[in-house]
């Protein structure tokens, strides 16, 4: 008797709610912790990132305009989903960064509730961070958090799903679009998570994520003058001073990655939610 | 001419059993007291028999909250219990339809508000509160905030479900277990709430719902045990439990009466006002505390407002509550019935002009038809005290420091409704009016993330936004 073959999963961009290959017709290979071949990924391009971008600005007004309860509410249904894909998750990390099978469902089990936690931030960051200003005149002056934009995200380069999730989930919590650059070698966690945003209620261009070198798609998506802020956190070590220049041209809000990839296990605070929101002030006089 | 073609709900969707038992320790048991028979106020048909309490409940159901709190619900990691509330949020989305019916059968109010308002919100409340747990040190109310211990909470017959989200939601967030008393007249959807409790798979004790009157909500207020206590309700019942509690540490918050004024000034776009006040004193039957039951309007535009007013009150549907075009349903209760209707005597004997909608009401239930006093001096009777039915008093000023002083004339201050196209002025009138709650061009907007209460005598705390976690926070 003759095993079943398993049918293999072809790994694509994830664009405007869609799954293109990439328009250069190029993908690379993607190798498991012990260098044996898992699947080829696509290899995005300049003008994929252009084409994400396109789509990343297209999502950002109904994202952003949604009420903070609804956005609070699609990202806990991703949530929901996540939980649902746990076996697949923990095979992935299993194979693309080399953990046991107990410990890469430890690291799940932080990806699903990391998600909670930034779900539940949506509709509280504003009274957190906003304010009633005290002035002193007849005025009624409030300020209030407002997305950035569209932020390009360099996902980290080791932790390929948590870190991701860390880094991803904040970005659009607070109603900002993204466009991520997934993990150079462990991209194939990433694929995944577009799966679950494709089935889930996130809207499509809300999440970009393309795949293929860093160092090549960087410094694009640094220049590109859509593009209102910019993540380094999976930047190479080398490039980071050149994309922080290349990010001033259109004065990107820069999130500067540390000297080492953080330890993403730790219990996050709210830096990465602030790290992509403008502050408004409005004021209206008072008198009758 | 169209016959008129009522657009019923089925109340088969409300799943209605013969019979409920109270919610202890994680399951549904006997009460020890005498059972109560709970009416449909729209057909004065018995809808199910309900255990009540007994005073041994009372104290075993405040030990199995304590029990639950200390063994495992205000140690677990805040994460955790944001997931187990995020799952009743979900599950009171999931079974709306049936909650609502429940709520319509059960209060009298008609079903596009229990569908559109009670519920949704309620699950609203659940949804924004869980995203809470885990986020406790960032509400700015202080450093390192813990949770009391054992809430004792007592809710009214106006919102029942909507009020218990509303008292279990920020308690649960912020760690505490509960022993919740839902009104003698409208148990059931507290009961269904437990039953999504119990499959959302909460741990026992953490959670306890008893049904019963007065007495058990004292026996729950006065219990030795309890480290805080809720109380949604009448100001009367109000400052007797604040009583009650003094001298005993126990930390109390308390949601009471109202007698809102809804100030409308000459230059307010009229028809969206009349929709306005329409919504503010006869959405629930006026079974609201912030309703906006004193209209003060600039003597300028009064006699137009007040035709207007006219004209549309009277196309209001008063009747079936599972009617889907219904807008004024049931009292809810004959009691209250009563009580809107001694108040309205009142009104009358003491001169005021009575317009009342010419509207049929049905043969049966209780029921009131909408209600307008014009002439209405602040001295009366229906000017200063709650009438919690569909009655509408209408005062007049000329400048907006008498609308100020005519709106702040009341020992209440739960709310207030400004109408006026000058923002400006909107915001000169928040800063002077003494209530908790200012709605401007809008009335009676509720959300789980704009804190909610009242000044003096309408209770003190807040429920929502960050501010109402205070309530359940040792801090």
């Amino acid at each position: 008797m003759s095993e079943r073959l398993t049918v293999a999963k072809t790994y694509k961009l994830y664009v405007g709610g869609a799954f293109p290959r990439s328009e250069s017709g190029r993908s690379y290979p993607v190798q498991d912790a012990k260098g044996a071949f898992l699947a080829n990924a696509a290899q995005a391009s300049r003008k994929d990132v252009r084409d994400a971008v396109v789509a990343a600005r297209k999502a950002l007004g109904g994202w952003s305009r949604a009420t903070a309860y609804n956005r609070g509410q699609v990202l806990y249904r991703v949530a929901e989903l996540l939980e649902g894909r746990r076996e697949q998750f923990v095979a992935e990390l299993g194979a693309s960064e080399g953990l046991a099978a107990k410990r890469a469902q430890s690291i799940v089990d932080l990806v699903v509730d990391r998600w909670v936690w930034y779900a539940g931030w949506a509709d509280k960051i504003a009274t957190v961070l906003g304010a009633a200003n005290p002035v002193a005149g007849p005025y009624f002056s409030f300020s209030v958090p407002e997305p950035t934009g569209v932020v390009g995200v360099l996902a980290p380069q080791s932790s390929s799903l948590l870190g991701l999730v860390s880094v991803v989930a904040p970005v659009i919590a607070t109603g900002n679009t993204a466009v991520v650059v997934a993990s150079q070698d462990r991209p194939l966690p990433a694929i995944t998570l577009s799966e679950v945003l494709a089935t889930s209620d996130v809207p499509g261009g809300v999440v970009n994520v393309l795949t293929g070198r860093t160092a090549e798609l960087a410094p694009w998506l640094a220049s590109h003058a859509d593009v209102n802020a910019l993540d380094l956190t999976g930047a190479p070590e080398a490039t980071t001073t050149e994309l922080e220049r290349a990010a001033a041209g259109t004065v990107k809000r820069v999130l500067r990655a540390g000297a080492a990839e953080p330890d993403w296990t730790v219990a996050p605070d709210v830096k990465r939610l602030r790290a992509f929101l403008e502050t408004k002030t409005v004021w209206h006089p008072k008198g009758t | 001419m169209w016959e008129y073609a009522p657009a019923p709900e089925s109340r088969d969707i409300a799943n209605l059993k013969p019979s409920y038992r109270m919610f202890l320790d994680g399951e549904f048991v006997e009460g020890g007291g005498e059972p109560l028979k709970t009416v449909n106020p729209a057909t004065e048909e018995v809808l199910a028999e309900v255990s009540t309490a007994s005073k041994s409940d009372v104290d075993k159901a405040v030990k199995a909250a304590r029990r639950a709190y200390d063994r495992v619900w205000g140690r677990m990691p805040g994460a955790e219990r944001a997931k187990y509330i995020f799952r009743i949020a979900r599950m009171v989305a999931e079974r709306s339809r049936e909650l609502a019916v429940l709520e319509s059968l059960d209060n009298g109010k008609p079903i596009k508000e229990s569908r559109d308002v009670d519920v949704p919100t309620a699950s609203a409340h659940f949804f924004y509160h869980a995203g809470w747990a885990d986020k406790l040190d960032y509400a700015g109310l202080g450093p390192d905030p813990r949770p009391l211990g054992v809430a004792g909470q007592v809710i009214p017959w106006n919102f029942p479900l909507l009020m218990a989200a509303w008292k279990l939601a920020p308690a649960l967030a912020c760690g505490n277990t509960v022993v919740l008393k839902p009104a003698e007249t409208t148990p059931l959807t507290a009961l269904v709430l437990a039953d999504i409790i119990q499959q959302a798979d909460l741990p026992p004790g953490v959670v306890n719902i008893l049904p019963g009157a007065g007495d058990v909500g004292a026996e729950l207020v006065g219990h030795p045990d309890i480290d805080k206590v809720a109380f949604t309700g009448s100001t009367e019942v109000g400052k007797l439990i604040q009583c009650s509690v003094a001298g005993t540490g126990k930390k109390l918050t308390l949601e009471l009466g109202g007698k809102a004024a809804n100030v409308v000034f000459d230059d307010a776009p009229l028809d969206q006002a009349v929709e306005g006040i329409v919504n503010g004193i006869f959405f629930n039957q006026g079974h609201v505390c912030c309703a906006g039951s004193r209209l003060l309007v600039q003597e300028s535009v009064a006699d137009e407002l007040l035709d207007k007013l006219h004209t549309r009150i009277a196309t209001l549907r008063v009747g079936d509550p599972l009617d889907k075009n219904t807008d004024v349903g049931a009292i809810n209760s004959r009691e209250q019935l009563t009580k809107i209707a001694e108040l309205v005597s009142s009104g009358e004997a003491e001169g005021a002009e009575k317009w009342v909608s010419p509207c049929p009401l049905p043969d049966k239930g209780f029921f009131f038809a909408p209600t307008v006093f014009a002439g209405v001096s602040q001295a009366m009777r229906i000017a200063r005290e709650e009438i919690f039915g569909p009655v509408l008093s209408v005062l007049t000023f000329r400048t907006p420091d008498e609308a100020v002083a005519k709106a702040n004339n009341t020992p209440y201050g739960l709310s207030a409704g400004i109408w006026t196209d000058k923002g400006s002025r909107i915001l000169w009138m928040a800063d002077r009016l003494r209530a908790g709650v200012v709605w401007a061009n809008t009335f009676n907007r509720f959300d789980p993330t704009a804190p909610f209460g009242g000044y003096q005598e309408s209770g003190f705390g807040r429920e929502g936004g960050r501010q109402g976690l205070e309530a359940y926070l040792d801090v």
